[in-house]
């Protein structure tokens, strides 16, 4: 039987050879173009089609190929060229406009536009390649190695690119082996909570039950995370081999991959690839020839955060309202429609193959001590290089940050008049949130903790799901508190009358606080509600739906009193607590370019033709902060809001000049 | 809706959207997968109405409150029409971060409804969404399922005038959108 399955992956191998000939340094040109969701929302299908136009306008011979994210969302839209005689070269922030003169320059005059160019892709004598970049460089990529590399809709260029060998080895040898592999390997759940994958999988390869089930938990609902998706729209053929084996390890027949409802297009990418995967006999009956019967079923999921936790997700998928169940028994030995179920996430399925395929010493060869491989994570918020990072365990929060991540981007004010020079206000590190909802924001003191699973939950955040949002000086540690618990509130099944009311009570103590109404036993009613929410919740929604507030507490109880005693916001977010001002001293009788950005008419131009703003109809919507040249830079924000006294719209005198007010911010 | 007067905030559900109801659920029988058919009319209809939750329940033998009782769990259905332009405002942390809520603001101030809400010519309907994963774009407001990166006020107001042009109405879809130029021809 071995030799059949031999036989027959020799065949799709050949043809994927073929497939896929172009793609390494082939005889034509070949350019790609990111479009997964990211990509198209900064304008990826507009560039994708005037790179198109522009090959036909200049007949040249080339193919142009739509891939998925390569996650570096700061350079998106990103084309890459492969030219014969020259290496394959990133080009970042290729827009519309600029891709016809990337093409023309290029591949008509022999002029690489290194200007646009991110770098060649592999080490070579002509151009630097782009791992000399931290961004690059930094990173060791092994479940996004192929992400943007090939296309996610074609399953021979992931046969060519080392896909399925993982299945066929396994194939050969028996499901306990498939298992015996990964307790080796030390994989644990990347869904966040860091359960050893084996001890899932042999739980349920352990029953005697007739029917099992695998599902993929793909309800990526932590705002801020996005991975999940990337490797569903870019590399979807790793998390069906992923999960074909584990079908094949625990003894299932069927499979289902839950799929949040916010991601159409990951939906649409993903039953394309089932459907390939059916048609070339990796999904179904005997796969390979080897006898192994295994089918994927796309669900889509209706929204609901709470349908992360895998028995709300199970009832869920049978149609109900999707409530988390009582725990033991455990899905793993009473699951969907009552059998025993497999449930993992998508990151822990797709590396699955790459351990198959790899070996368990590789993947274990970095890493910590209880955290083994590497973990990505979604970089966003106030940083310079925002996108998908894959880092070895146990590398620091502040590697992460400020080497790869290129640290907190300064505040610029661009040249609109001629002549003028930018302004860039340099910002600092304030906190950086990680694992969503149910995480924690750490100080800058904590910078050097390691990312693995236990020194994060030391630290009061977690692992979760892997977002990891950044935040500078200009953001309220109090608002990012209340922030969570609103969606916290919104999200709660209902179900637990602790994280049903207690959450929201504590949502209003912290509403309160921003408006500048809060009392100073509020934080003594949080610490103790905080206490009892997660001894009184059933799932781990309600269980870790404090720790925002908790982190915030520990490490920023500085902004919480100044909140309640001054009524003032350090970091200026607070609406309530905040105005808008304009320095007289600064501001030009001939510039109108605050008064045209005001969407309320707030702004007025007083009787010496300077201009003022009226605090009674401001909706402090940051337009004239913005819009007000960087030459004269006149808007600045102060806190608490009544700390200049009120200038009234009709009086006429400059005396108004004298100024005198508060401290004027940073600004 | 005046018709509707005891069932506050009802919206009338025209004919044809409730025949469509009906074709949907044809495909279903009792005691099918509600949660499937439940997204099933949705993406058929649009939205909810509320005399097609009667067929629902009626098709699948289960009473109208468990229909409403899943119904109302998921932030998918929606129970008012979707607007012929719909925007969904992302409100996830990284938009957050980067102030999204002015973003919201905007679109509320100009369009002149909530959140979850459609103008009452059926124009635009108004959505917050929990992160729509292009966090590095932040702040994002998808329209018409495509998302836009970026966001300020002055965008939004751009967006509106976009629309205006499009339609044929002229900008003056924003009664107070850009600046005013002194040196306009008259």
């Amino acid at each position: 039987m071995t030799d059949t399955i031999s036989d027959i992956f020799e065949t799709l191998k050949e043809k994927a050879a073929s497939e896929s000939a172009g793609l390494k340094g082939g005889a034509e040109v070949l350019i790609t173009v990111g479009t997964a969701t990211c990509g198209r929302s900064a304008g990826a299908l507009e560039t994708l089609a005037a790179i198109k136009a522009a090959v036909k306008e200049n007949s040249i011979n080339a193919r142009v190929m739509e891939v998925g994210c390569h996650g570096h969302c700061y350079a998106e839209p990103l084309v890459s060229i492969s030219k014969p005689g020259w290496p394959e070269i990133y080009y970042g922030n290729i827009t519309e406009g600029l891709a016809p003169f990337l093409i023309k320059n290029f591949l008509v005059n022999e002029d690489p536009a290194l200007e646009w160019a991110l770098g060649a892709v592999e080490e070579n004598e002509i151009v630097p390649s782009v791992y000399y970049s931290p961004r690059f460089g930094g990173e060791l990529r092994r479940l996004l190695a192929r992400c943007g590399r090939i296309d996610p809709e074609n399953i021979f260029h992931y046969i060519a690119e080392d896909g399925y060998s993982g299945l066929v080895k396994i194939l050969k040898a028996s499901p306990v082996a498939a298992i015996d592999e990964i307790k080796k390997s030390g994989l644990r759940g990347l869904g966040g909570a860091g359960f050893p994958t084996w001890r899932k999988w042999s739980a349920v390869e352990a029953s005697a039950a007739e029917k099992k089930f695998v599902i993929c938990n793909a309800d990526e609902g932590d705002p801020g995370a996005f991975m999940d998706r990337t490797l569903i729209e870019s590399d979807p053929f790793a998390l069906i081999e992923g999960m074909t084996i584990a079908g094949y390890a625990v003894g299932a027949k069927k499979g289902f991959i839950y799929v949040r409802n916010e991601y159409p297009l990951a939906v649409e990418r993903i039953s394309s690839a089932v459907a390939s995967a059916r048609r070339e006999g990796l999904l179904g009956t005997d796969i390979l020839g080897s006898g192994l019967d295994f089918d994927i079923e796309v669900v889509q999921g209706a929204g609901a955060f709470v349908c992360g936790e895998e028995t709300a997700l199970i009832n869920s998928l049978e149609g109900r309202r999707g409530t988390p169940r009582l725990r033991p028994p455990f899905p793993a030995e009473r699951g969907y429609k009552g059998c025993p179920t497999l449930v993992n996430n998508v990151k822990t399925l797709s590396y699955v193959s790459w351990i198959m395929a790899r070996g368990a010493e590789e993947f274990a060869s970095v890493g910590t001590k209880d955290s083994k491989g590497t973990v990505v994570f979604a970089l966003a918020g106030k940083i310079r290089n925002p996108g998908l990072v894959e880092v070895p365990m146990g590398t620091t929060l502040r590697d992460v940050i400020f080497e790869i991540g290129g640290g907190i981007p300064p505040v610029i004010k661009p040249s609109q008049l001629p002549g003028e020079k930018p302004v860039m206000k340099a910002r600092a590190f304030k906190a950086v949130q990680i694992g969503g909802p149910s995480g924690g924001c750490l100080p800058e003191s904590l910078l050097d903790t390691p990312v693995d699973f236990d020194s994060l939950r030391e630290a009061g955040a977690i692992m979760g799901s892997g977002g990891m949002v950044v935040m500078d000086e200009d953001n309220c540690m109090v608002a990012a508190a209340e922030y969570f618990l609103d969606f916290t509130v919104k999200e709660s099944c209902g179900k637990c009358v602790f994280c049903r009311v207690g959450v929201k009570h504590m949502l209003d103590i912290l509403s309160r606080i921003t408006r500048g109404e809060g009392a100073e036993e509020d934080l003594a009613t949080l610490e103790e509600l905080a206490d009892k929410v997660k001894r009184g919740s059933l799932c781990n929604l309600g269980k870790t739906a404090p720790n925002p507030v908790l982190t915030t507490l520990r490490y920023f109880r500085n902004e919480y009193e100044s909140h309640i005693e001054e009524k003032v916001c350090p970091a200026c977010e607070c609406e309530k607590l905040i105005a808008y001002y304009i320095d007289l001293e600064k501001c030009r009788r001939a510039c109108d370019a605050c008064v045209g950005s005001c969407p309320t008419e707030a702004i007025y131009t007083r009787s010496d033709r300077l201009k003022a703003i009226d605090q009674e109809k401001c909706v402090k919507c940051h337009s004239c902060l913005e819009a007000c040249p960087a030459s004269y830079d006149a808007v600045f924000l102060v806190s608490p809001a009544n700390a200049i006294p009120e200038q009234k719209p009709d009086k006429k005198s400059d005396g108004a000049r004298d100024g005198g007010g508060p401290e004027k911010r940073k600004e | 809706m005046t018709e509707q007067g005891e069932r506050t905030n009802a919206w009338s559900c025209a004919p044809e959207e409730l025949e469509a109801v009906g074709k949907t659920m044809a495909a279903f029988a009792e005691g099918g997968n509600l949660t499937a058919a439940l997204i099933a009319v949705q993406q058929e209809v649009g939205w909810l109405p509320a005399e097609g939750m009667k067929i629902i329940a009626a098709k699948l033998g289960v009473s109208e409150t468990t229909v409403y009782s899943v119904a109302t769990f998921y932030n998918r259905f929606r129970f008012v029409p979707p607007g012929r332009r719909q925007i969904s405002v992302c409100m996830g942390t990284a938009c957050h971060v980067k102030r999204g809520n002015i973003i919201l603001d905007s679109w509320k101030r100009r369009l002149g409804i909530n959140e979850g809400e459609t103008t009452p010519d059926r124009e635009y309907s108004l959505d917050r969404v929990d992160c729509v994963g292009c966090c590095a774009m932040a702040p994002v407001t998808v329209v018409d399922g495509e998302a836009k990166g970026k966001m300020t006020p002055a965008s939004v107001d751009g967006l509106l005038v976009q629309h205006g042009l499009e339609d044929g109405r002229g900008p003056a879809a924003t009664e107070n959108g850009g600046p005013e130029r002194g040196n306009k021809d008259d």
